[in-house]
């Protein structure tokens, strides 16, 4: 691993209340130096990049991605996944267990996150929290933990039994890791494809009710009342990808009330409405559905506010023949690392306003807090060389055919974007150059 | 035309893509073809080649589209899902394509999935007629009702060319099953347009309240007799038992509160034109002698249904007609 020098960039690193011109030395993979412009001119260095106008910022850190490795490798590997990841500034990810088989055992765990998985950039995974994602019997936490979980988590299928999910929350606690729920009472939304509203009736979909969402989040935050006052325990919910008004205040209100729980919105839930699905086009259909701009408008004010903790993907890759399909028959999600900050930067950064220091933690440095990643999110001496750099105010237009992923399914192709990715670089490796 | 760019011209998908001009040529072609002599309208589609493809079982709509077909000298070809190899698995693009490949130049489409007719239409290039797609919409039922209702409320002469107050002053009231109803949701989406007023009626299990989003003038109406005192037209739909996906109905109490009996037409609405898309239960959604009543134009709406077909393929199919 060579020295790299980043300079006359303008260095944005909110852990360390940092937006201003710094140059930086990345040496044996990590940051070795973080200085006054000129300061490290007369360092000798393998590669020196000029930043001039660009953004330097801790790597992007997405939280919730599916790479479908093992079992679903036609629409996603490990490789594909963190290559498309890395074009798109993010230096981790944290992969979800709903892989076939379902990563739910240290032998599994332990098999994608080997480096014969050949990851772009820093893999970390969530394993399932109950056997196989069934619902009913919880994983070995504690064994998971050692190898490495950084929170658990049976995604894609809500942990639906009181009793159960509560069993998780205290073991979670005990690991020190947090539970990461996708909220959705799957008894409410059987043959459901989109947002429950006037837009899926008039297309004659079947729709997801806001209540199906909400309940489990305000469910949960009971159970983790229940689980403070009775077992002394403090445990960390992460809801995951929020969608609704609804469930957006009782997380409002649980933060308020001093409970720990943080949550994650996805750039299309701030990006687009349930308009999208247009003549039923497939790659406006995931899980959460687009909901109505009410619910858009508050998942903004949500960022904005910070009762929104981080921005998360919900990178979920499918083969075109998997969406060229009937609308109610094609797989949930879309692909999004490639596409996240160009849209955040747009829609957060000059729509709303918000900070490029606000837009770097919501994507760096509050997710290496929520699944505690030593080193990461920030850029201090010390720190792990995971940088990106970026052009915040270029313009350009996404081309779903250019991407990294094995899979096409976005709605934004064709989308503009703000801001492009010229580095990332990856402990000190660069990963990508735009 | 406002024909959306990505569908072959003479797709029809969604009377939503059907602008009151295209209604109007649609209707005029329509009487231009009925009064045609058999021998000449048989040359109009000699040679060309029309599929039917049908993944739901059907009578009237699947019958009148191949005789509409076979009266224009087409050639038709009917693949449904239970005799293909749509059983093993094919995918609807792929069968699509194979349609495609054999020579089809038309499909028409019915399907159980909400959106089926826009799938193929993209993925063959090929105009698509959509015959009933879940329960989003059913186009060529809603411009068979309005030929019925213009015949009956004012004659076949006017029936052959509108604009966007021919209906003005006309309340047409649809009574029944709106939520699983896609000729409910052609009809309110395009009876509108030409002045009309539509009143849905029926419980909130079964009409959501964000039906009324479907388009300016459409109102909804929980009371029946309320709805039917207004109703120049009163459309009947049945229950769709087989969409009901586990919403439990009192079925005595739907027939006491919303069907359609003698005793209630001459209370409310002595005069209404009565209309059902069909298939209709008789003693369920409809008493039988209102069915059969001099009222009703139920049978009427079938032959309707023949006519607009055929003028709906002539147009998929591109060709022009002139007296």
């Amino acid at each position: 691993m060579s020295d790299i020098l980043i300079l006359n960039g303008r260095l944005v690193d909110p852990a360390n209340h940092v937006d201003s011109p710094r140059d930086v030395l990345l040496r044996h993979g990590r940051v070795a130096a973080v200085e006054m412009p000129g300061a490290l001119s007369a360092v000798q260095a393998a590669e020196t990049i000029d930043a001039a106008g660009m953004i330097v910022a801790p790597g992007l850190i997405d939280v919730h991605v599916h790479l479908r490795e093992p079992g679903q490798t036609y629409k996603e590997t490990i490789a594909t996944g963190t290559a498309a990841a890395a074009a798109g500034g993010f230096t981790t990810v944290v992969a979800m267990p709903n892989t076939a088989p379902v990563n739910d055992t240290v032998a599994k765990l332990e098999w994608m996150l080997e480096a014969a998985r050949t990851p772009s950039v820093r893999l970390f995974a969530m394993p399932a929290a109950t056997v196989g994602s069934m619902g009913a019997q919880l994983t070995d936490f504690d064994a998971l933990r050692k190898a490495g979980a950084v929170g658990f988590t049976d995604d894609g299928k809500p942990v639906l039994e009181d009793h159960v999910m509560r069993a998780a929350l205290v073991a979670a606690a005990r690991a020190e890791v947090p539970v990461s729920q996708h909220a959705e009472d799957t008894r409410l939304t059987g043959g459901c494809s989109m947002n429950a509203g006037a837009v899926a009736f008039r297309l004659g979909l079947r729709g997801m009710t806001v209540e199906a969402e909400s309940s489990i989040v305000e469910r949960d935050i009971r159970l983790l009342r229940e689980i403070e006052k009775s077992e002394g325990l403090r445990p960390h919910l992460h809801v995951q990808h929020v969608s609704t008004a609804r469930a957006m205040d009782a997380i409002r209100a649980a933060k308020q009330e001093g409970l720990h729980v943080t949550c994650e919105v996805a750039p299309h839930h701030f990006t687009l409405t349930d308009e999208a699905v247009g003549d039923y086009d497939t790659n406006a259909k995931m899980n959460p559905p687009l909901r109505v701009e009410a619910d858009r408008a508050t998942m903004v004010a949500a960022l904005v506010d910070g009762t929104a903790d981080c921005i998360a993907t919900d990178h979920a890759p499918h083969a075109a023949h998997e969406k060229e399909q009937e609308f109610e028959r094609a797989p949930n999600g879309i692909t999004g690392l490639e596409t996240a900050l160009g849209l955040a930067l747009r829609i957060l950064h000059r729509g709303q306003g918000l900070s490029l220091s606000r837009i770097v933690s919501l994507m760096s440095t509050a997710p290496a807090e929520i699944v505690t990643l030593a080193g990461r999110g920030a850029l201090a001496v010390g720190h792990l060389a995971d940088v990106v750099i970026f052009d915040a105010g270029a313009e350009w237009r996404y081309d779903a055919k250019a991407t990294r992923s094995k899979s096409h399914n976005t709605p934004f192709d064709g989308a503009e974007m703000l801001g492009r990715v010229k580095m990332t670089i990856s402990e000190g490796r660069v990963v990508y150059r735009g | 035309m406002t024909q959306n760019a990505r569908y072959s011209a003479g797709s029809l998908l969604t009377v939503r893509d059907l602008s009151v001009a295209d209604v109007s040529s649609v209707l005029e072609l329509t009487a231009r073809l009925d009064t045609m002599p058999k021998p000449e309208r048989a040359e109009i589609l000699t040679g060309r080649r029309i599929a039917l493809l049908f993944y739901e079982s059907s009578t009237r709509t699947r019958t009148s589209f191949e005789l509409a077909a076979k009266s224009l000298g087409a050639t038709t070809t009917l693949v449904s899902d239970k005799s293909s190899s749509i059983e093993k698995g094919e995918s609807l693009k792929d069968t699509g394509l194979t349609l495609r490949a054999l020579g089809a130049e038309c499909i028409i489409l019915r399907h159980p999935a909400s959106g089926a007719p826009f799938l193929l239409a993209r993925e063959t290039g090929l105009p698509v007629l959509n015959a009933g797609d879940g329960m989003h919409e059913h186009p060529s039922q809603a411009l068979l009702d309005l030929r019925t209702i213009l015949t009956r409320l004012y004659s076949a002469k006017l029936a052959s060319s509108v604009n966007a107050t021919t209906l003005d002053g006309v309340t047409v009231v649809i009574t029944g099953d709106i939520l699983h109803s896609r000729v409910a949701r052609s009809d309110a989406m395009l009876l509108p347009r030409l002045g009309a007023r539509v009143i849905l009626c029926g419980p909130e299990k079964l009409l959501p309240k964000e039906a009324v989003d479907l388009g300016p003038g459409v109102e909804i109406e929980r009371d029946f007799d309320r709805a039917l005192r207004q109703a120049q037209v009163a459309i009947m739909l049945r229950i769709q038992r087989e969409r009901l996906a586990g919403l439990e109905l009192d079925i005595g109490d739907y027939i006491e509160r919303y069907q359609l009996n003698a005793e209630r037409q001459a209370a409310s609405a002595s005069d209404a034109l009565v209309m059902h898309p069909g298939p209709m239960i008789r003693g369920m959604e409809i008493a039988g002698d209102v069915a059969d009543g001099p009222h009703s134009a139920i049978e009427e709406q079938v032959a309707h249904g023949l006519a607009v077909r055929s003028a709906l393929l002539v147009r998929a199919l591109g060709e022009s007609v002139t007296l």
